[in-house]
């Protein structure tokens, strides 16, 4: 370990209203590492991180860069010191290229100098052993490569204090791969390293060190080489968890939904979902993996009847579902849960209570003209305290409450229905461990009564735990159906790249 | 140096306080104003006062503005709360109007009022309604601009009513004059402790549209497409159909308005009836923060100052612009410290200083 501190963090504190986001947090970092931010969500990781970048300003502590004592007063000054952050949502304009994208926001001359920066550009990627071409558009690049751009941005400015906002939330296994190797080779540089995740076992790959917070304290700094995940998990929960996800085999298969040919054209007329066929069975969860944006949400939205399916038959009961209205299908038992990246916008108005969310759903099969909120406030409670929801109560607004909350609520809402179909799409997402494992319960419960749980994840090794079958969705097809406890994540990896593979397990 | 950031969370309380703050700095300022033009802020704004309520009379006719300013609010809050955008209020009221003088025009002087005026409101609503229900399905179609489209229509509708006055409508007794002939008595609605009866239909239907917001699953479904298409669409809600229904009834009620102005007021259809109603309810939709009874409250204070405005000019020859300039500083103050709700300065040398102490 070298032993020139790149970043000192001392007794930090900071506080929104009444909230204590960090309070005496201290964390140093030093160069030529790559230091881990662990803990659970709303720990203050990214408030952290934030006075770092110079987006807020600390209440009271003081931060060293290099030693020397700085106080940040916008982004700007921050770059000024070398430190730059990779964000999660990729701060890219689509329709420039990958060079205009570096230069964009810079100050230099008026023109821009094409050949000296595509020489610059290239003097870095070999420097780091990063590879891109500076003339593409970003459009046209996989998340991989945005992500390559994105750090290659922040290189070029000069940055040797890299922070990473969750970096490998949207990549493919084989991607994690090459962005680890990325992360290697700065660190050889002598770069510091600040790395945000939840995936555990990444953390125990790339990290040298590993600092856990807690409700906005710093609990410890260890050394990744010297503790297990177990420990750390306690130390971010502040209590031991149970992680094994129980996968009880289903018995009987009975068919409930039987997908068949399906083909979604989308409003710049590509294909959404093309020649789409499975069943699922009831009791059974059926994972869905593949790369953001390979037609998940149409197969879902197809499903729950919102999108139109251009070719294809979807039986439910026996009964081709593909044009009733959304309401009739709700109705007939097929219940969606779908958390979007911002977490409200598809199933919940942020802005109402929670009995009015509930309302949502329910209001339907009503009769009469007016809104009768007393049933539903009555569900509410049983929800609540049913899903162990933490709120002030049931009338303050859904927004108010934290992440997991708000997607127990969504999903509470769900299962209270008594569904025979359930899809749920990124039910934990953004949520910490303890969370997580709360709604895979909830999800194990539903399979044991018989429905048919869809699940779109993200985590593979999620999916693998918890699932009975994985379908790999790649490009709007089906490049395969495996058995999770026979194939390995480099397998689905490749699957959801396109590739196909030999051994299509037919269970 | 200043820095901006956001609030976690204001009480209530503290809300209330800094709408009071906005609304008194609006006072000073428009006092400021006025001492510049020269003249004593604090009885202009006793004269304000004295001039929309100093008598019966004077309430009476405060009342009058009152009620076209609150149906019209009513209206655009039904649009508003599914945040569509409807600033076509004017056209919708005129034509309304159009609406209940095609019955008014058209019926003999010996039909029984009541029945009458219940054919004008009804043909109203129907029409101001129509006008609505274009840019709605528009919207709905072909996902165009309901701004700029609701603000076209107005146009339209009071060209089409001065076509009338001056073309096939003019009323062959007018000696040339481009009028269109009077209501019939029938027409006209009564009055009751001597205002038009309109005062009564205002009170109603702050009734009924706090009832239909809140309280029925056609409100609620305004509402949830007001705050998330995304969400309503998931919750299997036909967006389009709400949007449809509730711009039915935001162009239904600004319609009647057009009648109440036509038939009560006017007493014939004229291009101006609209007044500038459509416009003003904007405001005191927004002001009134989209809740129909503290519209009702905001309704009646714009309509002091409209008529305490117009006094003003007589008693103390001061323009009655200056009212007109008292209504905008408010604005200006009020919505402004929309972002003092939600956002916090903070004064970084303060905070320096803070430091030392400590």
């Amino acid at each position: 370990m070298q032993s020139n501190v790149a970043i000192q963090m001392e007794n930090i504190s900071k506080t929104f209203g009444v909230i204590k986001a960090n309070e005496d947090v201290n964390l140093t970092v030093y160069s030529g590492e790559v230091h881990a931010l662990l803990g659970e969500n709303g720990a203050g990781k990214s408030t952290l991180m934030n006075m770092l970048s110079g987006i807020y300003s600390p209440d009271s502590g003081s931060i060293f860069i290099q030693g020397q004592e700085v106080r940040f007063s916008s982004p700007k000054d921050s770059i000024k010191l070398g430190i730059g952050m990779i964000h999660q949502h990729f701060k890219l304009v689509d329709v420039l290229t990958a060079k205009e994208n570096i230069v964009l926001g810079q100050s230099g001359s008026f023109f821009m100098k094409g050949r000296e920066l595509t020489k610059k550009v290239k003097a870095i990627s070999d420097q780091y052993g990063l590879d891109i071409n500076p003339d593409k558009k970003v459009y046209d690049m996989s998340v991989g490569e945005k992500q390559t751009l994105e750090i290659i941005k922040v290189l070029y400015r000069g940055a040797k204090i890299l922070i990473m906002d969750e970096p490998t939330a949207v990549l493919t296994p084989q991607e994690i791969k090459k962005l680890f190797r990325i992360i290697r080779n700065m660190k050889e540089q002598g770069c510091a390293v600040i790395i945000i995740t939840h995936k555990l076992n990444e953390v125990m790959e790339i990290s040298d060190r590993i600092t856990v917070l807690r409700k906005g304290c710093s609990i410890q700094t260890v050394e990744t080489a010297g503790v297990a995940v177990p420990n750390l998990i306690e130390m971010m929960v502040g209590k031991k968890v149970d992680l094994a996800i129980e996968k009880k085999k289903l018995e009987e298969k009975k068919t409930l939904l039987d997908v068949d040919g399906v083909q979604v054209i989308d409003s710049e007329k590509k294909h959404a979902l093309e020649d789409v066929s499975f069943t699922l069975f009831g009791g059974e969860i059926l994972g869905v993996a593949g790369v953001a944006g390979s037609g998940q949400k149409e197969l879902c939205e197809t499903i729950a009847g919102l999108i139109h399916a251009e070719k294809g038959r979807i039986f439910f009961d026996g009964e081709n579902i593909v044009g009733k209205t959304p309401r009739d299908i709700i109705r007939l038992g097929i219940r969606m849960g779908f958390i979007p990246e911002d977490r409200l916008g598809m199933g919940l108005v942020g802005s109402m209570d929670i009995v009015h969310n509930i309302i949502l759903k329910d209001y339907q099969n009503q009769p009469g003209v007016f809104l009768k909120r007393a049933e539903c406030a009555e569900k509410a409670n049983k929800i609540v305290k049913k899903l162990d929801i933490q709120t002030p109560g049931i009338h303050s607004p859904v927004k108010k409450l934290s992440g997991g909350n708000i997607q127990k609520v969504l999903l509470g809402r769900e299962i209270d229905s008594d569904p025979k179909v359930l899809i749920t799409a990124y039910p934990v997402r953004g949520l910490d461990i303890g969370a997580s494992y709360k709604i895979y319960d909830l999800l194990n419960e539903q399979k044991e009564k018989g429905v048919g749980v869809l699940f779109i994840g993200e985590d593979l090794d999620v999916l693998i735990d918890l699932c009975d079958r994985i379908m790999v969705l790649c490009n709007g097809r089906i490049t395969g159906i495996v058995d999770p406890s026979g194939v390995s994540k480099e397998e689905i990896g490749l699957l959801m790249t396109g590739g196909t593979m030999e051994k299509e397990a037919t269970a | 140096m200043i820095k901006i950031t956001k609030r976690a969370e204001l009480p209530k309380r503290q809300e209330y306080v800094i709408r009071a703050i906005a609304i008194l700095f609006s006072l000073i300022c428009a006092g400021l104003v006025i001492a510049i033009l020269g003249f004593n802020p604090l009885s202009v704004f006793h004269q304000i006062v004295l001039g929309a309520l100093g008598t019966e009379l004077r309430i009476q006719q405060t009342i009058v503005k009152a009620i076209p300013l609150i149906i019209t609010s009513l209206g655009i809050l039904v649009a508003f709360k599914m945040k569509f955008w409807n600033i076509g209020g004017e056209g919708q009221i005129v034509m309304g109007a159009f609406g209940a003088s095609l019955v008014a025009l058209n019926i003999p002087e010996t039909f029984p009022a009541p029945l009458a005026l219940a054919a004008m409101a009804g043909a109203a609503v129907v029409v101001g309604g129509i006008w609505a229900f274009i840019p709605a399905m528009f919207k709905a179609k072909f996902g165009t601009n309901e701004t700029i489209f609701t603000l076209m229509m107005n146009y339209i509708a009071i060209k089409w009513v001065t076509y009338l006055q001056y073309g096939p409508w003019k009323d062959p007794e007018s000696q040339g004059f481009p009028k269109i002939a009077n209501f019939t008595p029938n027409a006209v609605l009564p009055s009751l402790f001597g205002v038009h009866i309109g005062w009564i239909f205002a009170l109603v239907l702050v009734v009924l549209v706090y009832i239909f917001i809140n309280h029925t699953k056609k409100g609620f479904e305004i509402t949830v497409v007001g705050e998330s298409i995304e969400t309503a669409r998931y919750a299997g809600m036909n967006i389009n159909s709400v949007i449809i229904t509730s711009m039915l009834i935001s162009g239904g009620l600004c319609g009647l308005t057009g009648m109440i102005q036509a038939s009560a007021i006017e007493r014939t259809l004229t291009a101006t009836l609209s007044g500038g109603y459509g416009f003003t309810a904007i405001i005191t939709t927004w002001l009134g923060r989209l809740s129909a009874p503290i519209i009702l409250v905001v309704c009646i204070a714009f309509a002091i100052l409209l008529q305490g405005g117009a006094y003003l000019q007589i008693a103390m020859a001061v323009p009655a612009a200056v009212a007109d300039m008292i209504q905008g500083i408010i604005l200006f103050f009020v919505l402004g410290s929309e972002f003092f709700l939600t956002y916090k300065l903070s004064f970084s040398g303060i905070q320096r200083r803070k430091k030392e102490v400590a």
